[in-house]
């Protein structure tokens, strides 16, 4: 008989503990993916950071290091310096990358450190219950912003990838999104790609990928999509900010 | 072996590499600065990593990584920076990742001054961060010692596989004395077969972590950790003892400090005193042995810090309140004076022989 | 010779304090002392004020800091103010009397005014005022032999400032004779 679908191996077979339609476990599966295709499981190394996703280093079958919330970035350099033939992946919430961990993020960047970064961008604090996330929309609502988020007083969403792109030590900067076939291949591609940056010793890639947060957001994993598509997406446009190697083409 | 003339801070840097550390993550700080200085001119030359951090933070969280990987890896800073470092000391206990630290002290609180000071003392001993953890302290009071806990503090943090912390300050940090090196290294570093360093496929995988919302998996782990602190604090506990097998006030000082004591013990008994000193090598675990060894003979105690008073409540506890304990300290970056600690002796004693 | 001397030299950042400090410290060691060397240190890096405290013994050195130096080596007034009290009775004063327009007013230790850094200039020693009065120490409170004193001058001078050397020598040789 012809396996047609299976387990990636680089996913343990374990239940995970998110909730029902959350798009973390697509995400994790696309990057175990690639690890497979790419053969790097055995050598990889991948960084857990503080947030619903913390408790991926049960769920990665390569080595796990999780790291205090927003250092993931600082406890990657520091295994990819001690390490020069590994592979490394930060996995990191919006909380994490681009509130707490914000100078960790601009620096690794800067400095071109060879690490893959995957960030999920759900505009919410999940592992807390639903705070404002520095990503978080105007207008939202969350559990500390009642009345909605007003940019007055809460300021505004920070657009990672289009700042991360202005930094010289960035390869790839690109936001792609799960919700439907085709973006879950385009996210995969994104994450292949940000793999084999590292590989070929580019720099630093982040694939932001815009997920969503049913329980929070207070909807159906359905409606949690089509809100997706109808707020998060237009505040934050899909596509490639940055690709040193589109700029090596042309 | 040859003697060479080095500053306190570079002689950390030269041992640290001689120790096998090639992963330095820094963040400029005065009075510590020379030894990020020495890393970043020394570790190119060693095929080692220096890496200016944007942040102590950052720093020590690089060296979080850094050691999971499986490497020996430090960082160095001043006062207000260990205050930053305090997370990252924190998750490593907890993950139970070995590496060094190292605090050359300032004036505190807050930006403080940038004289010596030992005002870190509770900071390092309890920890620095939040949690039910230790960590290794080391007190080196000479360049020579620096440069002797360097290698220690590695095999020590291996060995137990906690943070150690090698707590120095500003005057040994700045001076020079003449230091020799050991041509083979005394403490080459474990097997570390727990590392996240990919497992290539031959073993299941490793996971660096402290997070355990089990409250009964969390305690069991605490537990086990402060049985392996009972194993250190049985077998690590080093101090050096001066003139005390007869002494009647016991003088307990670390560092800079023990080295201005020691010049008081030195004149009291010129004039027929009976004045001995108590060094702690090792802050934790204290030296609670060789305090307990004089009590034989002494009739009372003084700690002489550069602090408000902050090992002192060790020495209390050492020798269990048992006799008197009193204080000679300055603070705010001021050094006390051998004249002044003798004065202090001429009070305690009553001025007789 | 002597084997027990704590010597303080002070002066402006610049003017070699540190280095008069090292050169002596290393001659120490050449001689087998044990020794310490430290330096204030801070924000003045240049033009502030700046000392350091050598200590030479044949024990263990305890406080590096020294409250009552033997020897007192000063290069601008702010030092002299600050430190001349605090040289023992029947200690030693060096003062380059080029940068210091005031007396020593302590009758109870040697003092010798040498203008140092106006002879230095004459010489063509320009800004080794510093091992002229090092020099003049030297043969007043002798600590090492005059070998070791220069193979620790040589010690202090890192190989892409070996073109220093000669000067530096002449300057010490310089100071010898003049007390």
């Amino acid at each position: 008989m012809k396996t047609l679908f299976q387990r990636p191996h680089a996913l343990l077979p374990v239940p995970m503990h998110y909730c029902p339609g959350c798009t973390h476990g697509i995400v994790h599966r696309l990057v175990a993916e690639v690890l497979d295709e790419l053969g790097v499981e055995g050598r990889t190394i991948g960084v857990a950071s503080v947030g619903c996703s913390v408790m991926n280093y049960d769920y990665f079958g390569c080595d796990m290091v999780q790291a205090p919330h927003g250092r993931a970035p600082a406890v990657a350099t520091g295994i990819r310096r001690a390490l020069p033939g590994s592979v490394v992946f930060t996995y990191q919430g919006d909380g994490d990358l681009a509130a707490i961990g914000t100078a960790e993020t601009v620096h690794a960047a800067t400095r071109g450190e060879n690490i893959t970064v995957i960030f999920i961008n759900n505009a919410i604090y999940g592992m807390t219950g639903g705070q404002m996330a520095p990503t978080s929309l105007p207008g939202q609502v969350t559990q500390t912003t009642p009345y909605g988020r007003d940019v007055k007083t809460a300021g505004y969403p920070v657009r990672v990838c289009e700042m991360l792109s202005t930094l010289d030590g960035v390869a790839l900067a690109q936001r792609v999104t799960v919700d439907n076939i085709a973006h879950i291949r385009q996210a995969k591609a994104a994450i292949r790609k940000a793999f084999e940056n590292q590989l070929a010793g580019r720099g630093y890639s982040i694939v932001e990928v815009l997920s969503t947060c049913p329980t929070n957001w207070g909807m159906t994993p359905q409606e949690a999509l089509q809100g997706l598509r109808d707020k998060m997406i237009p505040y934050y446009p899909l596509g490639v900010y940055k690709d040193v190697t589109k700029e090596e083409q042309a | 072996m040859e003697k060479i003339l080095m500053k306190g801070n570079e002689a950390l840097g030269e041992a640290a590499i001689r120790a096998g550390c090639r992963h330095f993550f820094g963040y400029p700080i005065t009075p510590q600065t020379e030894l990020a200085a020495y890393m970043s001119k020394m570790m190119p030359k060693v095929g080692g990593t220096y890496l200016q951090a944007e942040s102590e933070i950052a720093a020590v969280n690089m060296v979080l990584g850094a050691a999971a990987a499986g490497v020996r890896a430090m960082t160095s800073s001043s006062s207000p920076g260990v205050s930053l470092k305090g997370e990252g000391i924190s998750y490593m206990a907890g993950s139970d990742l070995p590496a060094l630290i190292i605090n050359v002290q300032r004036g505190g609180p807050g930006l403080g001054g940038i004289q010596p000071s030992q005002a870190d003392y509770w900071q390092a001993t309890r920890g620095g961060g939040h949690g039910d953890y230790h960590i290794l302290v080391l007190a080196p009071s000479t360049v020579q010692e620096m440069v002797d806990l360097v290698s220690l503090a590695f095999h020590l943090a291996e060995t137990y596989r906690m943070p150690a912390m090698l707590l120095a300050d500003g005057m040994l940090g700045q001076m020079m004395e003449p230091v020799s090196f050991d041509e083979t290294d005394k403490y080459p570093p474990l097997q570390k077969p727990w590392a996240a360093s990919g497992h290539g496929g031959k073993r299941p995988h490793n996971v660096i972590n402290s997070l355990y919302l089990t409250p009964q998996t969390l305690e069991n782990l605490v537990v086990e950790r402060y049985k392996r602190y009972e194993i250190a604090k049985e077998k690590e506990q080093r101090a050096e003892c001066f003139e005390t097998s007869d002494a009647e006030l016991v003088l307990v000082a670390y560092g800079a400090s023990a080295r201005v004591a020691r010049s008081a013990v030195m004149q009291a008994r010129q004039e027929g005193l009976k004045v001995g000193l108590v060094r702690p090598i090792t802050l934790w675990p204290f030296p609670e042995k060789a305090l307990k060894d004089t009590l034989s003979t002494a009739k009372g105690y003084l700690a002489v810090e550069m602090s408000m008073g902050q090992m002192i409540d060790d020495v209390k506890l050492a020798i269990e309140c048992q006799r008197p304990v009193e204080l000679c300290s300055r603070t705010g970056g001021m050094i006390p004076t051998p004249d002044e600690v003798l004065a202090k002796i001429h009070a305690m004693m009553g001025g007789k022989a | 010779m002597i084997k027990e001397l704590q010597t303080v030299f002070a002066g402006f950042g610049g003017q070699g304090i540190l280095f008069a400090g090292k050169v002596m410290a290393y001659a120490g060691m050449m001689e087998g002392r044990e020794l310490s060397w430290l330096p204030s240190y801070g924000p003045e890096m240049r033009g502030g004020t700046a000392n350091c405290s050598v200590c030479l013994s044949e024990k263990a050195i305890g406080s590096p800091l020294i409250v009552h130096p033997d020897a007192l080596v000063v290069m601008n007034r702010p030092s002299l103010e600050k430190f001349e009290d605090s040289v023992v009775p029947g200690g030693v004063i060096i003062v380059d009397s080029t940068m210091v327009d005031a007396p020593v007013t302590r009758k109870d230790v040697e003092v010798y005014s040498i203008p140092a850094s106006e002879l230095a200039d004459k010489k063509g020693l320009s800004g080794l005022a510093n091992m002229i009065l090092l020099g003049a120490l030297y043969h007043v409170r002798q600590f090492c032999t005059k070998e070791h004193l220069e193979e620790g001058l040589k010690k202090c001078i890192p190989a892409r400032k070996a073109h220093l050397a000669e000067g530096n020598r002449t300057a010490l040789q310089l100071g010898y004779s003049l007390v």
